[in-house]
């Protein structure tokens, strides 16, 4: 029933079994073996009195290769974008460049410590001082934190700094509008500041309703978060227009900077008229992202935001560069120390290494592959937005609806032949979505097999729709009960 | 699935039953439909008050989390018990599994709710 001609990009391999690490523990065995102790023995007991601690808790004792072969066991039932192409919409699965690791993996950066004095922290210092420089140059804007942890977290950090202005106007306003195209994180962020959330119906394009706009923004309103190009892939044709509506009212404009990688050496987000946004350089810029992060959400903002944003900012002080905590008007610290410096050196690798020719033809290459997929894909999948495309197409499921296949349905087949499945059932505004991003970084080669795949799969949706109901089969194991595991989660493991 | 005729209806799919000043609110089959297999229900307290077309609850999916809309004003009287343990029963029995028992305060919004007909016909143009 699995044997299918059509599958050629993955063949069925001998996989490991593995329980838990826990699971194969045995009292003594370690993975390592102390030297002769060469001072007098004391015992822990007597000098520590009651707060001795009898009972280490369950932790594994394992042999060396057991914990190697524990975790390269696990490894192989992953998939990566090192495998093959990973088109998962709106997050920007993009290949880790290994000129990033190098670069990180210097001595004098990996070896750097938060807490070294300046005068030996110099060259981490510059590396945050030229990052800063590049993005806020990239972005269109005037200054920028580096500190945000991830993008809701840049997103929090963007809509306090607007609190903080208007406040300083002497009203922080009651309202954000968001539209309905928006990642949930956006109306969550608004609420975590305070604010209602007023939600902004989209047009049959996909894009923001301006009338709609014009009519719901009034001196209550503390500003609106977009994301640009939005979450179908489609850029805001009147984005000015939209800032200007806001302005007059005394408003700002948010950008979710999470499509940036539609934008990077083209378009600028402060040249019109974005006020504040956030970057994911775990998405765009290409550090690692999801568990092989940290991210990292900086935030850049015009001038008039800048006196708010987060402590410390490095400054140049004599010719030598320091950090500043003296900042009255500043939000705070949104972060220990100065965010994850770590894909700081890995995001300013990236630019520096595709310098601005590389990163527009990087843009330009997102786009290009995007709009492939969708002119070969094109009546296979239904396409609810015909509004041109920038990195991402978002099909629906309403062809292969009506034999009750739907778009999670295909995503699972899909994993049968050997891709990481799209991002399912969202945006919201579209019924039964596929989203697909394959970033820039696909060969024709990839994204023809990627096609070719998608089509196999919208065949048998006619065919044997049966087949793909119960899909996956070549995996480890088949299809989950997703909704038992909702209603019943089992949440620990218990010896 | 029939949508009863005893039932009035919202734009926002879910479903309420008139009589005298109580109403009994559920969502539509429809809605369990585009929703999904639902895992959590999440409604207000007996005693609070809920104001026509606002939110006054969620109701969760494997797919999505969406807002409970007040298809008319009124206090809560009483919560289903049954759908902590059973959510389940949103999906199977949409028209019977009720989520709150509301004391109306205003008998008269009735008149901005959908017919059974109307409703159905008001799906169709959606899809």
């Amino acid at each position: 029933m699995t044997d299918n001609s059509k599958i050629k990009k993955v063949s069925t391999h001998i996989s490991q079994n593995e329980g838990l690490i826990f699971e194969k523990s045995s009292p003594g065995k370690k993975a390592y073996r102390l030297a002769p102790l060469d001072v007098p023995e004391v015992d822990e007991k007597q000098a520590l009195g009651k707060i001795a601690r009898e009972n280490l808790g369950n932790l594994p004792e394992v042999s060396e290769i057991e914990i190697i072969r524990h975790f390269t066991r696990l490894s192989t039932w992953n998939y990566a974008v090192d495998h093959g192409m990973y088109p998962l919409g709106s997050c920007t699965m993009k290949y880790n460049a290994r000129v990033n690791e190098v670069v990180s993996r210097l001595d004098g950066l990996a070896g750097a410590h938060p807490y070294q004095p300046e005068q030996i922290s110099q060259g981490s210092l510059q590396v945050l001082k030229t990052l800063s420089e590049q993005l806020v140059e990239i972005c269109g804007m005037d200054a920028i934190t580096l500190q945000p942890a991830a993008g809701a977290h840049g997103e929090l950090t963007g809509i306090l700094l607007m609190r903080a202005y208007l406040e300083s106007k002497g009203n922080p306003r009651k309202k954000v509008l968001i539209p309905d195209s928006a990642h949930g994180t956006n109306p969550a962020t608004a609420a975590m500041a305070g604010y209602e959330v007023e939600n902004l119906k989209s047009n049959a394009a996909g894009m923001v309703d301006l009338p709609s706009l014009e009519a719901q923004m009034n001196e209550d309103v503390a500003g609106l978060m977009l994301t640009n190009p939005s979450t179908i892939g489609v850029f805001e044709q009147q984005i000015g227009k939209i800032a200007e509506i806001l302005h007059s009212k005394g408003g700002l404009l948010y950008m979710d900077g999470a499509n940036m990688n539609a934008l990077v050496g083209k378009a600028r987000p402060g040249d019109f008229g974005v006020d504040v946004m956030h970057l994911n350089l775990h998405k765009t810029f290409s550090t690692p992202h999801g568990g092989g992060g940290p991210g990292s959400g900086p935030v850049a903002v015009k001038k008039i935001l800048e006196p708010f944003l987060p402590t410390p900012v490095v400054v140049e002080k004599n010719g030598k560069l320091a950090l500043e905590y003296n900042r009255p008007r500043s939000i705070g610290r949104v972060r220990m120390f100065y965010g994850n410096f770590g894909m700081h050196i890995r995001a300013l690798a990236y630019i520096m290494a595709n310098g601005p020719d590389g990163l527009r033809l990087t843009t330009e290459d997102a786009v290009l592959n995007a709009n492939y997929i969708r002119k070969k894909l094109e009546g296979v999948f239904d396409l609810p937005y015909s509004t041109p495309s920038m990195h991402e197409v978002v099909f629906s499921d309403k062809l292969q609806a009506k034999n009750g296949i739907k778009t999670g349905d295909i995503a699972k087949r899909l994993i049968d032949y050997g891709f990481h499945p799209y991002t399912v059932s969202f945006p919201m505004i579209v019924h039964g979505a596929l989203m697909i991003e394959p970033t820039e970084s696909e060969s024709k080669e990839e994204l023809d097999q990627f096609i070719e795949a998608m089509k196999a799969v919208a065949e048998e949706a006619e065919t044997n729709p049966e087949l793909i109901k119960n899909a996956p089969y070549n995996t480890r194991v088949s299809r989950m009960d997703e909704t038992g595991a909702a209603r019943k989660p089992i949440l620990r493991w218990k010896p | 699935m029939a949508y009863p005729a005893e039932l009035k209806y919202t734009k926002e799919h879910e479903w309420i039953k008139i009589e005298g000043n109580t109403g009994t609110i559920g969502i539509t089959d429809h809605a369990q439909n585009s929703l999904g297999d639902i895992v959590f229900v999440e409604l207000p307290k007996v005693g609070s008050d809920i104001t026509a077309g606002k939110s006054f609850g969620t109701v969760e999916s494997v797919k999505a989390v969406s807002d409970l809309y007040a298809p008319m004003s009124g206090k809560i009287a009483e919560v289903n018990p049954e759908l902590a343990n059973a959510p389940e029963k949103v999906n199977t029995e949409p028209h019977s599994a009720w989520m709150v028992k509301v004391t109306l305060t205003n008998p008269a919004e009735s008149s901005a709710l959908l017919s059974a007909a109307d409703y159905e016909k008001f799906v169709a143009e959606e899809q």
